[in-house]
């Protein structure tokens, strides 16, 4: 019997080692690419990389451009999936009976999150680029990271908005609230702190995508800043793959300056989505 | 008096009430119709491909456009070689993660572990890609001594390493849900808790563990730029695993590769988009099986629990 339990025992051991080092060896190469990005990115940080353009075939000067169209397209993106993700986790949480079509609306949403991105790079291309003709601009590629982040917005929205207590919307309510009333007043403002996780981790995806960018937006190299939201524009991570494997004899510190950017772009708005969710729930009083 | 302003006030408030109402309702419906206008874009466009080339091209194992030569089957190959690799990488490393950190780890590790898993989630692909190219396929090339480090190994490692916070972040969950009893009913009469987590926890989140591993392997076959940055992109058809180390090339990297090159309404676009709509069909396939099972999860739940 004391023979057979530790035997048991040993297993158990042996079993947890292992698991400990497989979650290890996920988890360190993750801080390995961090660090050795950071480690060989920063010394080409300085003001001409940031705020310059790019110079002798990108192989010298700035990435302002890069910058700013980044920027661009993500605002571009919350013009007009913010409201429209919000909208429909409204709808989901607060209006939905359930019923077939509001099971459909779920699936279609499921797809949505599981359609690969350079596949709305073809739909992008073939509907906002040709068919209603806004060219390869700012407009198409906004409008075409929007759909794709779409679902993450709306299936954190309406996480948040599940997460108020029923007790708040009946209250307001029985005080003679109407539903609009009810849902801006009490269970939005309850929410905000979940809404806000959930838009900012799917503009997060928006900002660093390449694929649905490179029919609908992206160019390779512009001499100006885009004016209008009908024009091209260049972006970090589409500048990143161009310089990493288009242009040759590219000094290799001027691409781990762009990478670094970008995942400080892509990282910081991680940073303040996790932030305000846990920030949230230690303030939360229900 | 008074009362008629009253009146006229909620009236107006009525028809607030409705507009915005129905403003909801419409972005409620919003999804259905994104996934039908992406449907119908991709089937219109692709639609001539079918037309244009005899379906014995199309399924031939030679894909060389400026030749008119569309055989798609060495593209399917290197997805599906690629996706079985990352896929090997991807379930026991993350099913293994998943398990560590709901069953095993320490609250405060598992704090502080699941957000840097949620980091590897966030990496641009291009990132990974661009590292992919500088630090591993040089290496891959000296270790296993072959012509070249850019090959369907180095893209399923890359992909695996993906679809690992899908994977963690659903199995999770799934394992975090299996109420408490079960594992105190499995102790108390005298399992260990290693022998509770593999017959009982595991077993009882299982369909919530394969959900997860099903997601992450539409996340693999979906991933564009690390795959074209690391993959070699030769569209030739592996026949074997021994292909698994020489250079390949997916569907999703064909068409980001080409896409940009090709006139548009050209027999080579529509076959672009024929080869999107495949992958379309893929994560649907994907996505609804995985939804499924999550589906059939809960009936059974709901008879148990009835």
């Amino acid at each position: 019997m004391t023979m057979k339990l530790s035997a048991r025992q040993h297993k158990q051991r042996l079993g947890f080692s292992l698991l400990t080092l497989m979650t290890f060896l996920t988890v360190i190469p993750i801080i390995g690419v961090v660090i050795y990005i950071v480690y060989l990115g920063f010394p080409a940080i300085n003001l001409e990389f940031l705020t310059g353009f790019p110079r002798e075939g990108m192989r010298e000067g700035g990435i302002l451009p890069a910058i700013i169209g980044t920027f661009y397209l993500t605002l571009g993106t919350a013009i007009f999936a913010v409201p429209l993700g919000i909208g429909s986790a409204i709808y989901l949480s607060e209006y939905a009976p359930d019923n077939r079509a509001t099971q459909l609306i779920r699936i279609a949403i499921i797809n949505l999150a599981g359609i690969p991105s350079v596949v709305y790079g073809l739909f992008g291309l073939g509907l906002f680029v040709l068919f209603l003709g806004f060219g390869t601009s700012i407009l198409a590629g906004s409008l075409t990271l929007s759909i794709m982040t779409l679902p993450v917005i709306i299936s954190t929205t309406e996480e948040a908005l599940r997460a108020v207590p029923q007790a708040f919307r009946t209250v307001s309510m029985s005080l003679g609230a109407t539903k609009w009333q009810t849902i801006r007043k009490i269970v939005l403002p309850q929410a905000l702190p979940g809404i806000l996780t959930g838009v900012i981790l799917g503009l997060e995806r928006a900002a660093g995508e390449t694929a649905p960018i490179l029919f609908t937006v992206a160019a390779f190299f512009l001499p100006s800043l885009p004016n209008s939201p009908l024009d091209a524009t260049m972006a970090l991570p589409y500048h990143l793959y161009v310089i990493s494997t288009q242009v040759p004899g590219m000094p290799i510190k001027i691409q781990y300056g762009t990478a670094l950017v970008l995942l400080v772009f892509v990282l910081s708005m991680n940073l303040i989505a996790t932030t305000i969710r846990s920030r949230a729930r230690a303030k939360r009083q229900w | 008096m008074k009362s008629k302003q009253i009146t006229r006030k909620e009236t107006v408030s009525s028809i607030r009430e409705f507009l915005i109402t129905a403003l909801i309702k419409a972005a409620g419906y919003s999804a259905i119709l994104f996934v039908g206008m992406i449907f119908l874009f991709l089937l219109l466009e692709s639609f001539p491909a079918l037309r244009e080339v005899e379906l014995s091209n199309l399924l031939s194992s030679r894909w060389y456009p400026i030749e008119d030569y569309y055989g798609v089957l060495p593209l399917i190959g290197g997805t599906l070689i690629i996706t079985i690799g990352a896929t090997l990488i991807a379930l026991p490393f993350g099913v293994g993660t998943a398990i560590y950190l709901s069953e095993i780890a320490p609250r405060w590790l598992r704090e502080t572990l699941k957000p840097l898993v949620e980091v590897l989630g966030g990496l641009p692909s291009v990132v990974l890609g661009f590292l992919g190219m500088l630090i591993l396929s040089p290496y891959l090339r000296i270790w296993l001594d072959i012509p070249t480090g850019l090959s369907a190994f180095a893209g399923a490692i890359l992909l695996g390493g993906i679809a690992i916070p899908t994977v963690v972040t659903v199995a999770e969950d799934a394992l975090d849900a299996v109420p408490k009893s079960y594992r105190d009913a499995s102790l108390a009469i005298g399992a260990t808790e290693w022998q509770t987590i593999w017959r009982v926890t595991l077993p009882a989140a299982r369909s919530g563990v394969l959900t997860a591993v099903m997601l992450g392997i539409g996340r693999a076959i979906g991933e564009t730029m690390t795959v074209m940055m690391v993959t070699g992109n030769a569209p030739i058809l592996p026949t074997g695993l021994k292909d698994l180390f020489s250079p390949v090339r997916t569907m999703t990297a064909t068409i980001a590769a080409e896409m940009g090159e090709v006139a548009n309404s050209s027999t080579h676009y529509h076959v672009l988009f024929l080869i999107g709509i495949i992958l379309f069909l893929i994560s649907l396939a994907v996505n609804v099986a995985a939804s499924a099972v999550v589906f059939r999860q809960k009936k059974s739940q709901e008879r148990i629990l009835s």
